[in-house]
């Protein structure tokens, strides 16, 4: 370690550690939302790394849309017994009895019953009154605007024009009854740094992100995995060397060509290849603009 | 970015590069129309930072006005709103790396209704991006943002000055525009400024140089922002470790969370904790997952005290004989952020360090006008408004000027029913608390050397100038103004009292400056000797000044041997 100096991955573990703290010191009762992606393995391990030799004094919260990949949830379960700590599940049981599902409602309606409305009524009931979240202002140009923390009305609605200024590091954590904040810290991450800490800080990330031979079906743009989804009767599988690029609901997660089986080769991919993750996210293409829309309505 | 590596050695060897990269952060400001989006687009485009399905993205946007080429300013606006009027409206945070360093860059529109924005951009930087248009010269908006990076304490500025290319490229057009802008800046002291000739639109002097300028000897734009040298910006003398977080667990642990916000902290260190004014000693150092010996700004700790004492968050362990003033009263330099007028009946919370308190504004001192600098009389700050007022808190705040420590220096005001944050302030000075018995035990406690050098941010000191009166004359002068205790000794001293005398002026923490009037230097060094409680400092041990007054070289040699602390 330089004398005086950090590297910039230390710069932004501290960064991160620090806003950990003070929204965990300041405010009534948070939550880290957990994803089980690879954003989510590195927040749990800066909270973790915040609060040594305590324990996170959190509790993980997962919305669970029922269609995630069987891998993730496994993930998810063996991931949270090993470090200990307290997870909430929470599903829309009501909107997935009624039969929601992107196929019959479309993405954009799917993720408003299944991942806003369920993240919102998890919030209100849980009390919670700041959630961690794992997003990157790197990530779409929409984000590139959001504050580290980002306030939300009784509604959960975010309103660009009305965000507090942040300066230095002094966060305003103050909320009145029923209001709550959206934190952010891994805002000034990108995807390049995530993987280089994933690599130094050997993180668990769910095996779907790592490349072998799986049966795909190609649908416009996106790269369906087979043993996934329905596959629609005129539809032919083939094999073929893909991995995920960014995790979500099966329905809605495009795979990608890729032959990275670790994380060395993923970082050696994302050098070489530029293209942004969200790309592979078929929400993001539903409409110009469309994750400012859906953050608007309250969506991470 | 570099190229990929192949072999799991040579990947071993990247990652160590990739990591070892130094951060950079910077805001750019520039007037509606100066070409920011394009020339940020452009950099993030020549650093390789955008990738093929943002490009596909911008092409598919542009195309429908019928443009051919990337609209490189389409890359970095964002927001709907904003896209609708056509100007950017929020701080905007973009990222790219090089092989030598890795930038945040943060995007601060730049119209006048914006000063908080660019003050928001401003606090987290070190380095600023003034755009100017060659066409238009230096507007009152320039020297707004000049202005805006001064108060926020940035000390390196970078001057573009952009679309040469509709000014053919004009050597003296842009030695116009330098000058115009270094004669104002002069008044703004700020400590390093660049001036570059580019085009945005067409990659002059952006990453490579210019041949359409072959007049222009200086650095590239990205060239100086990967080699110039950001100093640690932080105090490194004055340790603050303002607690953050208390952690405890089942086994009793019990440590102090938080970041080092000055100083460096070292295992075994002796620490004052404030408010209490209790001592301790460092027993452990945990740093980013790592049992450690010492640790440094900004990084994030926790800290375990030998003795069991009472420390809570809003405490600061701070270092014994370098204390911050604990004051319940000072004035602040405020950027006012709200729509809601601040005047007299104003009352806040105050967010300084890890504390919140209440306070209300004693008294508006002035407005500054930005485009003049020029400070005018004024009983209330509206939005957008930068002015000095004098704040009262009902708690004291552990804190120093801005300008000698950003982090105890600085604060937001919260709006105690809205929560809205509604301005953000500078501490300029501090004033004293009024007289009163101390609550801490103090109370009749004989002074103690401790105490008096930390109050006087010096120690007692003995120096002898030979036959040269007159700077025997300008150094007490100078030390006087810097808040030294001196005093000179220019009358006839009996040796066989010097030691008595000695001891005396040091005790009272005084540096006392001899001339071969008083007493010789041998004879001198002697009674200091005996003394036991000061030092012995011949001024001719100062090097040779050069064309800098020697009294000058004089001071640096005190603040060498460890006399004066650094100034403010």
């Amino acid at each position: 370690m330089n004398q005086a100096a950090l590297n910039h991955l230390q710069a932004l573990e501290a960064e991160s550690i620090h806003i950990f703290r003070e929204v965990a010191a300041e405010c009534r009762k948070p939550v880290l939302l957990y994803s089980i992606g690879k954003d989510s393995s590195v927040m749990v391990r800066l909270a973790q790394k915040a609060f040594a030799p305590g324990r996170i004094p959190f509790p993980l919260l997962h919305i669970d849309t029922t269609y995630k990949f069987p891998e993730m949830i496994e993930f998810r379960d063996r991931f949270c017994r090993e470090i200990g700590v307290q997870l909430i599940v929470h599903t829309n049981r009501r909107a997935i009895d009624d039969g929601a599902n992107p196929h019959r409602l479309g993405t954009r309606a799917c993720c408003g019953l299944l991942k806003t409305r369920a993240l919102l009524d998890a919030l209100e009931a849980g009390g919670f009154d700041a959630a961690f979240g794992g997003a990157r202002r790197d990530e779409e140009k929409s984000r590139a605007k959001e504050r580290i923390l980002s306030f939300r009305d009784r509604f959960g609605q975010w309103d660009p024009k009305n965000q507090r200024p942040e300066l230095w590091n002094l966060y305003n954590c103050r909320v009145n009854q029923g209001e709550s904040i959206r934190v952010f810290p891994l805002s000034n991450w990108t995807e390049f740094d995530i993987w280089l800490y994933v690599y130094v800080e050997n993180i668990p990330v769910v095996p779907l992100y790592f490349a072998q031979q799986r049966r795909v079906i190609q649908r416009g743009k996106a790269l369906v995995l087979a043993d996934h989804g329905d596959v629609l009767p005129w539809e032919n599988p083939t094999l073929a060397s893909c991995r995920m690029r960014s995790l979500g609901c099966v329905p809605c997660s495009g795979a990608i060509y890729s032959d990275a089986a670790t994380v060395p080769d993923i970082i050696r991919e994302i050098l070489a290849f530029r293209r942004s993750e969200r790309e592979n996210r078929v929400i993001d293409y539903d409409q110009e603009g469309s994750m400012e829309l859906k953050k608007r309505e309250g969506y991470f | 970015m570099s190229s990929t590596p192949e072999s799991l050695a040579d990947f071993e060897h990247f990652v160590e590069q990739a990591v070892s990269k130094q951060l950079l952060r910077f805001f750019t400001a520039g007037s509606v129309d100066d070409g920011k989006s394009t020339l940020i687009g452009r950099l993030l485009y020549d650093a390789q930072a955008v990738y093929e399905d943002q490009l596909a993205d911008v092409r598919k946007n542009t195309s429908v006005e019928g443009a051919s080429a990337i609209d490189f300013a389409q890359l970095t606006d964002g927001l709907r709103a904003e896209r609708e009027q056509g100007i950017t409206i929020d701080v905007a945070y973009r990222f790219f790396s090089t092989v030598k360093r890795q930038f945040i860059i943060a995007d601060t529109p730049g119209h006048e209704q914006y000063t908080r924005n660019m003050a928001t951009g401003a606090s987290t930087a070190s380095l600023a991006v003034i755009l100017i248009d060659a066409r238009k010269g230096v507007l009152p908006q320039s020297r707004r943002h000049a202005f805006i990076a001064s108060l926020l304490g940035v000390n390196h500025m970078v001057v573009a000055v952009n679309k040469m290319d509709l000014v053919e490229f004009s050597e003296q057009r842009f030695e116009e525009i330098r000058d115009h802008f270094s004669s104002f800046a002069a008044l703004l002291q700020i400590k390093d400024i660049c001036f570059v000739p580019i085009s945005a639109l067409h990659g002059d002097n952006i990453v490579h140089r210019s041949e359409r300028m072959p007049w222009y000897s200086g650095p590239n734009l990205l060239g100086h922002l990967e080699s110039v040298h950001i100093a640690s910006d932080r105090n490194l003398t004055e340790m603050r470790f303002p607690v953050q977080y208390v952690i405890r667990t089942e086994d009793g642990f019990r440590g102090y969370a938080g970041y080092l916000a000055s100083g460096i902290l070292r295992l075994g260190d002796k620490v004052t904790i404030l408010p209490s004014r209790a001592t301790s000693y460092i027993k452990s150092l945990h740093a980013h997952g790592k049992e450690v010996e010492q640790v440094f700004p900004p990084m994030a700790v926790t800290v375990t005290l030998s003795d069991d004492v009472d420390v809570s968050r809003g405490a600061m362990l701070v270092h014994p004989l370098h204390a911050p003033r604990v004051a319940h009263t000072v004035d602040i330099r405020l950027v006012w952020m709200s729509e809601r007028m601040l005047d007299l009946t104003s009352s806040f919370l105050i967010k300084h360090t890890t504390q919140t308190v209440r306070g209300n504004v004693r008294h508006v001192r002035y407005r500054v006008n930005i485009n003049t600098l020029e400070k005018e009389p004024a009983d209330h700050l509206a939005l957008n408004d930068i002015g000095a007022v004098t704040l009262e808190c009902q708690q004291p705040l552990f804190c120093d000027t801005y300008k000698r420590n950003a982090a105890t220096g600085s604060m937001v005001l919260i709006d105690p029913i809205t929560n809205e944050t509604v301005g953000a302030g500078m501490i300029t000075g501090i004033q004293a608390d009024n007289l009163q018995l101390a609550s801490d035990g103090s109370a009749g406690q004989p002074l103690s050397r401790q105490e008096r050098v930390a109050r006087r941010r010096h120690y007692p000191a003995v120096l002898w100038v030979g036959n040269n009166y007159h700077l025997q004359r300008e150094l007490e002068r100078m030390l006087f103004e810097r808040g030294c205790l001196v005093h000179a000794i220019d009358e006839p001293i009996a040796p066989e009292y010097a030691a008595q005398l000695v001891g005396i002026l040091s005790s009272a923490g005084l540096i006392s400056i001899w001339s071969s009037l008083a007493l010789g230097s041998a004879e001198l060094e002697n009674a200091v000797q005996m003394a036991e409680n000061s030092t012995f400092i011949l001024a001719d041990d100062a090097v040779d000044p050069g064309s800098e007054p020697v009294a000058i070289s004089v001071c640096k040699l005190l603040e060498d041997r460890g006399i004066l602390f650094p100034p403010d």
